[in-house]
């Protein structure tokens, strides 16, 4: 994707490390894997009605498909997208695995307290989103299955899982667009699947820049018939209420 | 897949709890530690779609992605842990006729309808209403944000190594079974899907009964 619009913010998150803002709509979030295999774990929500929040189901039926690329849309459970991948470097990002617990990083890389290492301390995916969720008012209830960025987790006939390393190389992005106004909320911890046994999260790259309008032939929309209607029912939800 | 069928020795005459579910009603209870729990698929090809709770803390719940990302598989049969969002086993499924379960597919709800069918199908009764009743009914803490990722029991969502999605056609029959252990309280909503525009139970959505033995 061409960018000709000047970035309005940007920001390099070491990993293991979270984030969360509210990104309106028109506005397209560039996420960057700085030095090759990282991961970003993401929750999105309707930042002024945070029930309404990403569906990996529906996102999956709805585009009959077991991961995300371009041009795909993700969905909310209120048969509206939240946001369009509209540049995708990688081409496979899973979102049914979800994130990491403390047990498994404990039982994975062993324990590092704050004490001990400060700053380079070994957190859990889910705590992080919880300490993320817990500053707009959120907490356990409202964790969902995420997307992980960046990761490829490849099923076989009979639906075991095996993660691919080194799927996503140095320098690949994946740009998102915001079609409603909506709360990310993200970490940088490895894939609960990375078969990694050492703890060393990747840095990423974040930038926010204005899109282009959505025309009527858009390729997130004309995909697939489920997200010209999601896109017409996102829509209305916009008109009826700014 | 039908290597994965596993027959229960226990006899419906010895359940100490039984309930046949009609199709479009929700269900709601819960289940103690140590009992063993029956969803039986009664005409066949039947979504049970099926969300358990922590009962000492319902913020403690079903996860798909917990319990998929745990036996690193997509597919629910016996031996499956089906695990909480904070990473307890809530049960554990010891005997199933049917073969494979979905996690991945969600509920159906009317708001997804418009999407995924037209918008003109948005009066049709759809399961997330019926898990949302269920949880206002359950207690004055739960609501919609409670209604999470769930099972569908009996249906059947094949994955491709490609990464392609399908509902395909169901793979139970009439008198198929799914048998679990819990192993700690829970509480179990299942909404018996009315969905009247996908072909998993050929259009006809049918009744499921639930059994428990202590
Ligand atoms: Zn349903």
């Amino acid at each position: 994707m061409s960018q000709s619009k000047k970035n309005l913010f940007s920001r390099e998150l070491g990993g293991g490390q979270m984030w969360s803002k509210v990104i309106g709509r028109g506005k397209c979030l560039r996420m960057t894997d700085l030095e090759g295999g990282a991961n970003v774990g993401m929750l999105l929500y309707n930042a002024l009605e945070k029930t309404e929040r990403y569906n990996m189901p529906d996102t999956l039926k709805g585009q009959k498909i077991f991961y995300l690329r371009e041009p795909y849309c993700l969905h909310s459970d209120m048969g509206r997208i939240l946001a369009s991948i509209v540049e995708d470097g990688p081409g496979w990002h899973d979102t049914v695995c979800g994130t990491s617990l403390p047990s498994l990083v404990e039982e994975k890389y062993g324990k590092k307290d704050y004490q001990e290492a400060h700053n380079d301390w070994y957190r859990a995916g889910r705590e992080l989103f919880l300490i993320e969720l817990g500053k707009w008012g959120l907490g356990e209830r409202d964790l969902v299955p995420n997307i992980n960025w960046f990761s490829k987790i490849a099923p076989d006939e009979e639906g075991k899982l095996s993660y691919v390393p080194g799927h996503s190389t140095a320098g690949s992005s994946v740009t998102i667009r915001f079609e409603l106004d909506s709360l990310v909320v993200l970490n940088t911890c490895q894939h609960p699947l990375d078969p990694n046994p050492r703890y060393e999260p990747k840095p990423v790259k974040l930038e926010v820049f204005e899109a282009d309008p959505v025309t009527s032939y858009d390729p997130s929309r004309l995909v697939r018939p489920e997200n010209e209607r999601a896109f017409q029912n996102t829509e209305d939800y916009n008109l009826l209420r700014f | 897949m039908m290597s994965n069928l596993t027959e229960s020795q226990l006899l419906p005459e010895n359940a100490v709890y039984e309930h046949t579910i009609r199709a479009g009603d929700h269900w709601m209870r819960r289940i103690e530690k140590g009992q063993t729990f029956r969803i039986l698929d009664l005409k066949g090809n039947q979504a049970a779609d099926t969300l358990f709770y922590n009962a000492e803390d319902p913020d403690d719940r079903y996860s798909a992605s917990d319990t998929i990302a745990a036996q690193g598989a997509l597919y629910l049969t016996t031996g499956t842990r089906l695990m909480s969002t904070r990473g307890t086993e809530l049960l554990k499924i010891v005997a199933d006729t049917c073969g494979r379960h979905d996690t991945l597919g969600g509920a159906c709800s009317r708001e997804s309808n418009t999407m995924r069918y037209a918008h003109d199908k948005e009066h049709m009764h759809a399961c997330r209403d019926s898990f949302l009743r269920g949880v206002q009914s359950w207690c004055h803490h739960m609501d919609k944000r409670d209604v999470t990722c769930n099972i569908n029991f009996f249906m059947n969502v094949p994955v491709t190594p490609e990464g392609e999605l399908d509902f395909a056609d169901g793979i139970s029959a009439p008198g198929r079974y799914v048998e679990m252990v819990a192993s700690c309280p829970v509480i179990a909503l299942i909404s018996n899907c009315p969905q009247l525009n996908n072909p998993c139970n050929a259009y006809n959505p049918t009744p499921v009964q639930v059994l428990i033995w202590d």
